[in-house]
């Protein structure tokens, strides 16, 4: 019997220098994509600024590879660093 | 409890600024029921088995790169030894190297960069199949590209073999005389108490005891560690242990969550997740860097051998909390050609072949891609071997020994080999060694230690 499933969160984290608008180009693709946004948390870490989002993708109307893509052209235009992993491995890495 | 920004900052820092990464998925595939008594028969179903299987591999290793975000760098390959399935052919070279071309066009097709297993278990006696197989192994690694081979020649249980050892010294040479640069040797690694899960080239293989199919992982990140060691450096030793050991117990969970996640994909059988801190030529991933980061002045120097030893004690420690499944090698590689840390000391005189052999006492794998000159005498091959191969049978632990004589190269030469295998300085070593004790072959009987029942 298939369960569906409830949740199937990401995280989205990104280095670089802060700048007017981050959060507003990424919602904008979340939105559009049906992705709910979780939570955001942003810090200042060995010079360098880092916000993590974390999304639920399991209704989005795109996969994760096309999703990675729209954020690499936000991280191109805007000079950022980001990645878009399944929560998984930071509860595997962080986690006992 | 939600993971924190500097939780994800961490993981994040790991693969963007020190080469964290998968460093293989090697999918262990049985063959034995491939075996006919026709050469045809049977190197069509291997050659199907393995396209197969190895364009799923690489089809889900994709999969789960896009949904981690970490690189798994290579994937792989590994048999069933495969003298054991040439047994029921002719015991001809062609047949043996009918076999090896069958391999390497099947991880051509499957687009699968090594394939391992091309071996033997000799440690105790050859069978006419093995004795075949292995003066085949010139002519089959010679004209293959993506095949690998190992030779097991000896273990704890059962001594080792020196008939096999003496041979092999002619073989190396005649191998490294067939391919550019004696390139040809490194595809070939030879074992005292081979594992039979290792996921690492040269010498991974599917060994006998496995099921039909078995996906290893073998992690590494030696950047990571060395990133960690260096934000310590005023910590004492016992505090930098600690602090290695919950870096690797880290990136050892991220091996077997992806290993168990590519398995239920396969739907194969996981099989073990193997830690071993593997360096590669890219600059920073360097095991030798992680222990002048300890504070010592050039690896090879004084000080080195307890580095070390402590770095692996605690790098297994982590490794062991993080996973049940610890397997394979799950020690130190220190490649010469592919470390540049190593390079630089084998160039600056601070390593010699004698030292990197003690270094293998306490806690890494083997003599890796070393070069010597090319007018070595197969004697002294076969005593490098036979030393090395004798540590591991005492200590109970796996050593190995991948050497590469370099036609026309002599001492103080530099080999480029390009590619992942690197550049090595041709080390130095004696012109004559032991040649009536390799002359006299026969079997060195099992050490005393062995006898536990």
């Amino acid at each position: 019997m298939a369960k569906k499933k409830k949740s199937q969160i990401c995280i989205l984290t990104v280095t670089g220098i802060d700048t007017v608008g981050i959060i507003a180009k990424l919602a904008v693709v979340m939105a559009k994509h049906n992705i709910n946004i979780v939570d955001v948390n942003q810090n200042i870490m060995e010079d360098y600024f880092v916000m993590t989002m974390a999304a639920d993708i399991v209704n989005a109307d795109i996969s994760m590879e096309k999703i990675r893509a729209k954020l690499d052209r936000i991280a191109k235009d805007m000079s950022l660093n980001i990645t878009f992993q399944n929560e998984n491995i930071f509860k595997a890495m962080h986690r006992i | 409890m939600a993971i924190t920004v500097e939780e994800v900052f961490e993981t994040v820092k790991m693969t963007l600024d020190h080469h964290f990464d998968i460093r293989t998925v090697t999918l262990g595939i049985n063959l034995k029921d491939c075996m006919d008594r026709n050469l045809t028969n049977f190197c069509n179903r291997v050659h199907k088995r393995i396209v197969e299987n190895g364009k799923k591999l690489n089809k889900f290793a994709d999969e789960i790169e896009q949904k981690y975000a970490i690189p798994i760098t290579n994937r792989r390959i590994s048999i069933t030894p495969a003298s054991l399935l040439l047994e029921p052919l002719p015991h001809t070279k062609a047949t043996v190297v009918k076999l090896a071309k069958t391999l390497d066009s099947a991880a051509k097709k499957a687009n699968i960069d090594f394939i391992g297993g091309f071996g033997a278990l000799v440690q105790k006696g050859m069978t006419s199949s093995d004795k075949n197989f292995i003066n085949a192994i010139p002519q089959a690694l010679g004209k293959t590209q993506r095949v690998c081979g190992f030779l097991n020649f000896g273990t704890t249980t059962t001594g080792m073999n020196m008939d096999a050892i003496e041979m092999f010294g002619h073989i190396l040479k005649q191998l490294a005389n067939k391919t550019k640069n004696g390139i040809g040797c490194a595809k070939i690694a030879v074992f005292c108490n081979v594992p039979e899960d290792n996921p690492f080239m040269a010498g991974a293989n599917h060994g006998v005891g496995e099921p039909d199919f078995s996906l290893n992982i073998g992690i590494s990140g030696p950047g990571v560690v060395r990133d960690v060691v260096l934000q310590n450096p005023d910590c004492d030793l016992t505090q930098l242990s600690e602090v290695i050991k919950r870096t690797v117990f880290k990136i050892t969970r991220a091996g077997e969550l992806i290993g168990r996640e590519m398995a239920q994909l396969m739907k194969v059988d996981f099989g073990i997740v193997d830690i071993s801190l593997a360096s590669t030529t890219t600059a920073g991933d360097s095991v030798a860097e992680i222990i002048e980061a300890m504070g010592v002045s050039q690896i090879g120097l004084p000080g080195s051998t307890a580095a070390l030893a402590m770095l692996m004690d605690a790098v297994k420690k982590g490794g062991a909390m993080a996973s049940g499944n610890i397997g394979g090698l799950s020690g130190t590689f220190i490649p010469v050609s592919e470390d540049s840390g190593m390079i630089r000391a084998v160039k600056s005189g601070a390593l010699n072949l004698e030292k990197l052999e003690a270094l293998t006492a306490v806690c890494s794998v083997g003599l890796d891609m070393f070069a010597v000159p090319g007018d070595t005498p197969s004697e002294v091959l076969s005593a490098i071997i036979a030393d090395e191969l004798a540590i591991g049978m005492i200590n109970n632990k796996t050593t190995s020994v991948r050497v590469i004589p370099v036609p026309g190269k002599k001492y103080g030469d530099i080999v480029h080999f390009g590619g992942l295998l690197g550049s090595a300085p041709i080390m130095k070593v004696a012109q004559k060694a032991a040649p009536d004790f390799i002359a006299r072959k026969g079997r060195i009987p099992s050490p005393i230690t062995s006898m536990r029942n």
